[in-house]
């Protein structure tokens, strides 16, 4: 419907275009999947009231061109529109390709590449190509192309997306539709997912798509595949990617087949190999990374009904840097104070322990109805398994055992019913349950520091948006859950005492075995969330959006079960079982302007919450082994404060300049303290040429600044054995500001379609630059990645 | 048109009917009420305990840490030692978790090359000489002398590391390794 009104709007007015300007554009409309012209469809320059139509052949000619870039709004009634943005330079001819879209007119929306999870949040799209420059690495290293995103890395590989501040379980990461449920607790889980299996990545900072959760206090990922057409066709993408800085690579490949029918039927498979990293000065030995992923889905999409089967494996094996492997405080004081690894050894592909190793299954099925006058009812099951080994570096017979064996099953169910017949109106209700089991095996002779658990969830949800007229638009949603964790953990006698908790849960003792005891901790929490907000589009040209977001979040078992050593960390984790929901208020808005000239962003944002769950290194504990560091989990109010900056600039049709900023200010507000692990500031600003008649051919060179964190918590005192006297550990101290260099270029080629191969040529670090990062755990061991050149050959078919 | 309804209606009957049922297995799946296996840690070292023996009788150095890395600290108690003297000593280790405590100075010994004991030295304690060694003539720290100095007070610091470089200079830096126990005993020498 939106689109007829578009269409109409734009046959409605009449004016006339007249300029000094003598160049003539000349286009042809194909089909992207079988090259077939396309007819009728209406071109529009952006910004002007100019339309064309494409004749029978496909083409259509635009007089009158000043020379520049322009902007096309291409609208097609079998497809969706498509803007295109042409640097006009005398006489340009120009093959533009439409991809019919799968789902029916009223479906298609007159939209670009503009998130559309909310309609007030502060939302952001990864491009393909920004996907297709990260194909090699993580997800967490693609989206830290998006303003106010940064990482918790544990070494080069395993990456966490950190956004606006906050991180782990406070990140919801949405998998084709499908919660991921991945043991997102540890600060050295990574998510599991392949940045190369859905083409389709947005961002949502804060808890504003209450649809897929309530309690995304940091934000949600949605990872989607890129929509299937519904026409007769088969083709398929592979990409190779061979990296210097761990000599490897990875190759990923794609077939999809459609019918015209609505049936699909998609594959693609991915492999990654590298051996150790290399920092600019030393090996950084045993930081190896083996990789394997496959998707498959199967599906119907018409307008009355659909349905879809998906499966997706991805298992990864990554090498734990050898020199982060310590004994006790006095090695970590001394990693601390050396400039230098511990363990330098030869490159070697070879991933030997310290590693990990996680295996994650997704399954899926759904089905969506139409209802004529009513809606579209969505209802989906799926299915996960993650399992997780981490080994650790054991002596004896032990040696190859694993020190930590989890498996965390997951099955939710999902339904909701989208009430969209009335024009500018959409309602959805909607309802969850799942329910999750994890095993920790006892048989790596190690104790749990996560325990046996039963987990149920439930949730409704109704959230809705409603276009009060062409400028404005409201969006509203509330959401209750219902969580239940029902653990079995084992306590140390001499640590339940400690903890307090024989006073406080006296009563959940099952079994008393001397120097352990088995407890049955059951907690319910009942948490609510809700938004509240609006879009306003000033002139057609700037975007004006605020967004009130309430969430409530369960603590994980990490949070509440934690006690023990962490043997790969070396440091004594501790969770307390009285901790509650923490609870977030979080104020944000965003102004934008997007033209083909420039455009910005500038998006503050003020997040409280009550109850703040951290983890932060609170005292040592005294073993045989020596002293360990103690973090401990707590809960307290906090504060977090920011704002996230962009800006571009097309100084001519060919050369454009990009600019980034993002800061983010954390204090905890009980102790008027600031707060740990908050991304320091960080400015990135890159330049880039473009060639449309050199075979697209772009070059850009990119500059990241990242500051020094200036404000963290006060470091520790320890004593150290070794030294035999009190000193400071200094683990809290962030290390220095850091620049890097990056320099991007590709050219396409035509071998037997336009355009069909793309190759690439990218360096990071290029100046090979020694840096260390606040947000990187294994800062206090060595620098981190050297220089990194990156071939890709991107083939589609 | 009304069997194409009907057909439909029923379409949608059994999908709601195939998510009902998995549902259900779904929830009974749920009700396991296995006790989980309790985990005795195997590798762990409780106790260490030095014997020091010279002409008048014997001396003994002990940390114990029955919690491991529990809350509690390790009990560590040192018995007097006489000045200007030469002690033999010996170190034994156990994990008193179990029942019987374990002898892991076996282990100790029969991995000798992948094992060394490293002795620092403070105020009243002069020496230590190796007295044992691997099966590659490197020393391993089981068995040692130990010779004091003048009366005073001073500190040894026992160090067991695996997997150290070997040999080295004797010094925990250029050893290397991980450490298994570090252990400070403050000694009276009179």
């Amino acid at each position: 419907m939106k689109y007829y009104l578009c269409v109409f709007a734009i046959f409605c007015s009449t004016l006339v275009y007249a300029q000094d300007c003598n160049s003539i554009l000349l286009g042809e409309i194909v089909d992207f999947h079988d090259n077939s012209p396309l007819s009728g469809a209406t071109i529009n320059i952006t910004g002007k009231d100019y339309t064309a139509t494409s004749k029978e052949n496909g083409k259509f000619s635009i007089k009158q061109l000043c020379d520049g870039v322009i902007e096309l709004e291409i609208s097609h009634p079998e497809c969706t529109t498509k803007f295109v943005t042409l640097t006009i330079n005398g006489d340009t001819y120009s093959e533009i390709r439409l991809e019919h879209h799968l789902e029916e007119l009223k479906e298609v929306k007159v939209v670009g590449d503009v998130p559309k999870n909310t309609n007030s949040g502060q939302e952001n799209i990864l491009s393909v190509k920004d996907i297709e420059q990260n194909s090699g690495k993580s997800l967490g290293d693609a989206l830290k192309k998006i303003a106010g995103v940064s990482t918790l890395n544990t070494g080069g590989n395993i990456v966490k997306p950190v956004i606006q501040g906050l991180n782990g379980s406070r990140i919801l990461i949405l998998n084709n539709n499908v919660r991921m449920q991945d043991m997102e607790w540890g600060e050295e889980h990574a998510p599991n997912v392949d940045v190369n299996a859905n083409q389709n990545i947005s961002i949502i900072k804060g808890a504003a798509a209450i649809e897929y959760g309530g309690d995304a206090i940091g934000g949600v990922i949605v990872l989607e595949p890129l929509p299937i057409v519904r026409t007769d066709s088969l083709f398929g993408k592979t990409q190779l990617n061979l990296a210097s800085n761990g000599r490897g690579g990875n190759i990923t490949s794609s077939l999809t087949k459609s019918y015209k029918s609505g049936l699909y039927i998609k594959g693609q498979g991915s492999y990654k190999r590298l051996g150790d990293l290399e920092a600019p000065d030393y090996m950084l030995s045993n930081t190896g990374i083996k990789e394997s992923g496959a998707s498959l889905s199967v599906g119907k999409r018409d307008f009355i009904q659909g349905w879809e089967g998906y499966y997706s494996y991805f298992n990864s094996e990554i090498g734990i840097l050898r020199a982060s492997h310590i004994g006790n405080v006095d090695d970590l004081i001394s990693a601390i104070n050396s400039d230098v690894p511990s363990v330098v050894n030869d490159f070697t592909y070879d991933i030997d322990q310290p590693y990990q190793e996680v295996t994650h299954h997704l399954g899926k099925l759904s089905y969506y109805r139409r209802f004529e006058g009513l809606g579209k009812w969505t209802t989906q099951y799926d299915f996960q398994q993650n399992r997780r080994f981490e080994y650790d570096v054991r002596v004896g017979d032990d040696a190859d055992k694993a020190s930590l064996d989890l498996k965390l099953t997951t099955h939710s169910i999902l339904t909701n019913i989208k009430f969209d017949a009335k024009q500018g109106l959409d309602f959805k209700v909607g309802a969850l349950g799942r329910y999750q089991s994890n095993f920790a095996n006892p048989d790596t002779g190690v104790r749990r520091l996560i325990p046996d658990y039963d987990k149920y969830d439930f949730g409704l949800f109704a959230l809705g948006s409603y276009e009060l007229n062409n400028d404005w638009t409201l969006d509203a949603g509330a959401r209750y859950d219902f969580s239940r964790i029902d653990a079995k953990k084992f306590y140390r006698t001499s640590r339940w005492e400690e903890r307090g908790y024989d006073v406080d849960f006296s009563d959940i003792i099952l079994e008393d075995l001397d120097t352990q005891l088995l407890t049955n901790p059951v907690f319910d929490y009942h948490n609510f969330s809700g938004t509240l907000g609006f879009h306003y589009e000033i002139n057609g040209k700037d975007h004006l959006r605020f967004n009130y977001a309430y969430a409530q979040r369960a603590p994980n078992p990490s949070e509440l079960f934690s006690d023990g050593l962490h043997h790969s960390a070396a440091r004594i984790e501790l969770g307390d079982l009285r901790i509650k929901s923490e609870t977030s208020s979080k104020f944000s808005a965003s102004l934008e302007r997007n033209t083909t000239k420039w455009g910005y962003t500038v998006a503050p944002f003020l997040n409280s919450i009550n109850d703040f769950i951290l983890v932060e290194p609170t005292g040592v504990e005294f073993t045989i082994r020596g002293a360990f560091p103690v973090w401990s989990y707590r809960q307290t109010d906090a504060v977090l404060l920011g704002v996230d900056a962009s800006l571009y600039n097309n100084w001519s049709s060919s050369i454009r300049t990009d600019h980034k900023f993002a800061w983010v200010r954390g204090t905890d507000t009980e102790t008027d303290t600031p707060l740990i692990h908050i991304p320091a500031a960080n400015f990135t600003n890159s330049i880039s040429y473009t060639n449309p008649r050199w075979n697209n051919f772009l070059i850009s060179l990119e500059s990241q600044y990242v500051f020094e964190q200036t404000r963290y918590p006060e470091n520790i005192e320890v004593y150290s054995p070794e030294q035999q006297e009190n000193v400071i550990l200094d683990i809290n101290t962030p290390p220095d500001a850091y620049h890097l260099l990056s320099l991007n270029t590709e050219a396409s080629f035509t071998l037997k379609n336009t355009n069909d191969l793309t190759i690439g040529l990218s360096a990071t670090n290029l100046l090979n630059t020694n840096y260390r990062d606040y947000l990187n755990r294994q800062r206090y061991f060595a620098d981190d990645l050297g220089r990194n050149i990156n071939l890709r050959l991107i083939f589609n078919y | 048109m009304k069997t194409s309804t009907t057909m439909k209606r029923n379409k949608t009957l059994k999908t709601v009917l195939a998510l009902s049922l998995m549902a259900t297995v779904m929830t009974s799946c749920s009700s396991d009420d296995d006790t989980p296996e309790v985990v005795n840690e195997e590798e762990i070292i409780t106790t260490m305990t030095v014997t020091l023996t010279n002409a008048d009788g014997t001396a003994t150095l002990q940390s114990q840490d029955l919690d491991g890395d529990g809350p509690d600290a390790p009990v560590v108690t040192a018995d007097n030692l006489t000045a200007n003297t030469t002690y033999t000593g010996s170190i034994v280790l156990l994990n008193e978790t179990e029942t019987p405590a374990e002898d892991i100075t076996e282990e100790v010994e029969e991995e000798a090359d992948e094992h060394q004991f490293f002795f620092g030295l403070t105020g009243s304690l002069s020496e230590v000489t190796y007295s044992d060694e691997d099966g590659d003539g490197n020393p391993v720290g089981i068995e040692f002398e130990l010779t004091t100095g003048d009366a005073g007070t001073g500190t040894i610091t026992i160090t067991l590391r695996h997997e150290p470089t070997k040999p080295n200079n004797g010094t925990l830096a250029d050893a290397g390794g991980e450490t298994d126990i570090a252990q400070t005993f403050t000694v009276t020498v009179e």
